[in-house]
């Protein structure tokens, strides 16, 4: 309880996690803070979206501990997974929008479920962070009468319905378009400025480079390296963070 | 000698019918119930539960429901008790039902897309608002065109309770038959009755289908 010790939002302590016999964490130490813009980075299979599902329990690890805001994540016990999961909002590359529901609807459901929130309250609301996202015109339009673009913005207003500790966003922009990646990314950066908690594994690099205060660069299961992006885009520690940049401007 | 006219014999088919309509619907409503508690368990305890469901699933798909209603009837009487027919088939027609239909629906709601289950729980859902509002409102509009086509294969199948000496649709042929001794003619009107049930649920099934239908 010393003042210089930075207090952490989300911290991950010597998490390992195997499919079966193969390790895909193999030790992970994060301290992430609050108002804190995260983006991981590394080659498919570097475990940095296994590292993402582990923070809000959907994905299982076996050894190690993980704490959002002080509370552990226990994800047997679903009681301690619905209040941890009430402080972590998450953002998916398919967007995984509720097809039988309205925009509108998709985001007053888990305020109205979870929080018990009055409906004339969670409308409100849900009109609130669509605006937010500039969608304001498409309250009662479908999920599959909007773009893939518009989809993912709802998705994001989903997850802030809840006001979350902090938003995980999983490879938020790959199942795009390229015309429609700049709307998404343009609303993650306002809650960026805003101060919003994210922790954002991409392979946007320009996008990171500009967002994000801090760049995690994971490599066979390890943070291979961490720093400012100025640091980790233009001076490159290791040879396999270099590799993996060259191939991405390339 | 033969003193049933054509429209006796039509009139006593025509009012064996709602035995019939009662004996189905009674084992769609038995077995809908028991499917989906069935259904819902299944998806709570997947493996301590979950096996032994398979096991009764596995048993009613495998054996002929003809057997299955001569064990029921014969096999109640062992243990003292002497079910009516109606009982018995009631009792059968609905376990039968419900393993099938548990089956069916456990495909549909497996057949949801795992994003929804992910997307659910990361907004904090529980089980059960997650299977109420989010995976089973889109699992009814897969499951509408099997859980039809079963509902008419249990219509079908309610003939076989003639076997037990429940007098619905088929027993009433047989008995006439066997006073009239004209069988081509009373089975082929038995048929037609069969057929005039059936295939308006068959249409109306397509028609939930077509308005149920809707793109991810």
């Amino acid at each position: 309880m010393t003042d210089d010790q930075p207090h952490c939002l989300v911290e991950i302590k010597k998490l390992r996690k195997s499919y079966g016999q193969v390790e895909v964490l193999k030790g992970i130490d994060l301290c992430i803070q609050r108002k804190e813009v995260v983006c991981i980075i590394g080659k498919s299979g570097s475990g940095k979206s296994t590292l993402l599902r582990c923070v809000n329990g959907l994905e299982v690890f076996q050894q190690g501990e993980l704490l959002v805001d002080g509370l552990p994540v226990k994800s047997q016990d679903a009681q301690a997974m619905r209040a941890l999961r009430q402080k972590v909002g998450m953002v998916f590359q398919s967007f995984n929008l509720f097809p039988a529901m309205s925009a509108g609807s998709n985001v007053m459901l888990a305020p109205r479920l979870v929080k018990g929130l009055p409906g004339a309250q969670t409308r409100a609301l849900a009109e609130k962070l669509l605006k937010r996202v500039g969608l304001e015109d498409k309250f009662d339009s479908y999920p599959n009468e909007l773009s893939g673009g518009q989809q993912q913005r709802v998705a994001i207003a989903r997850a802030l319905a809840m006001n979350p500790e902090v938003i995980l966003c999983d490879e938020i922009t790959s199942a795009l378009d390229p015309e429609l990646v700049g709307e998404v990314l343009q609303v993650i950066e306002g809650l960026a400025k805003e101060g919003v908690t994210l922790m954002i594994v991409t392979h946007e690099m320009n996008f990171a480079r500009k967002v994000c205060d801090r760049i995690i660069f994971m490599h066979q299961g390890l943070v291979h390296e961490m720093g400012t992006p100025e640091a980790l885009f233009t001076n490159p520690q290791t040879p396999e963070l270099r590799s993996f940049l060259s191939m991405n401007h390339g | 000698m033969n003193s049933f006219t054509t429209w006796d014999v039509i009139r006593n088919l025509l009012l064996s019918v709602p035995w019939t309509l009662f004996l189905s619907a009674i084992a769609f409503v038995g077995g809908s119930v028991l499917g989906l508690i069935l259904l819902v368990l299944r998806i709570m305890k997947p493996h301590s539960l979950g096996r032994a469901i398979t096991w009764y699933v596995q048993l009613f798909q495998g054996t002929p429901l003809l057997m299955q209603l001569f064990l029921t009837y014969f096999g109640l009487a062992l243990f003292g008790l002497n079910p009516s027919p109606l009982l018995a088939a009631t009792l059968c027609l609905s376990l039968y039902a419900g393993a099938f239909l548990t089956e069916t629906w456990h495909g549909c709601v497996m057949s949801i897309p795992k994003g929804q289950w992910e997307a659910s729980s990361s907004l904090a859902l529980n089980l059960r608002e997650q299977l109420q509002y989010v995976i089973f409102p889109q699992a009814v509009r897969v499951s509408v065109p099997p859980t039809v086509g079963l509902g008419v294969q249990i219509i079908k199948n309610t003939s076989l309770a003639s076997v037990i000496g429940f007098v619905e649709l088929t027993r009433t042929g047989q008995i006439i038959t066997n006073v009239t001794y004209d069988p081509f003619f009373v089975y082929g009107v038995v048929a037609l009755l069969y057929f005039a049930i059936c295939f308006p649920c068959s249409m109306w099934g397509r028609a939930l289908e077509r308005k149920f239908t809707f793109k991810h």
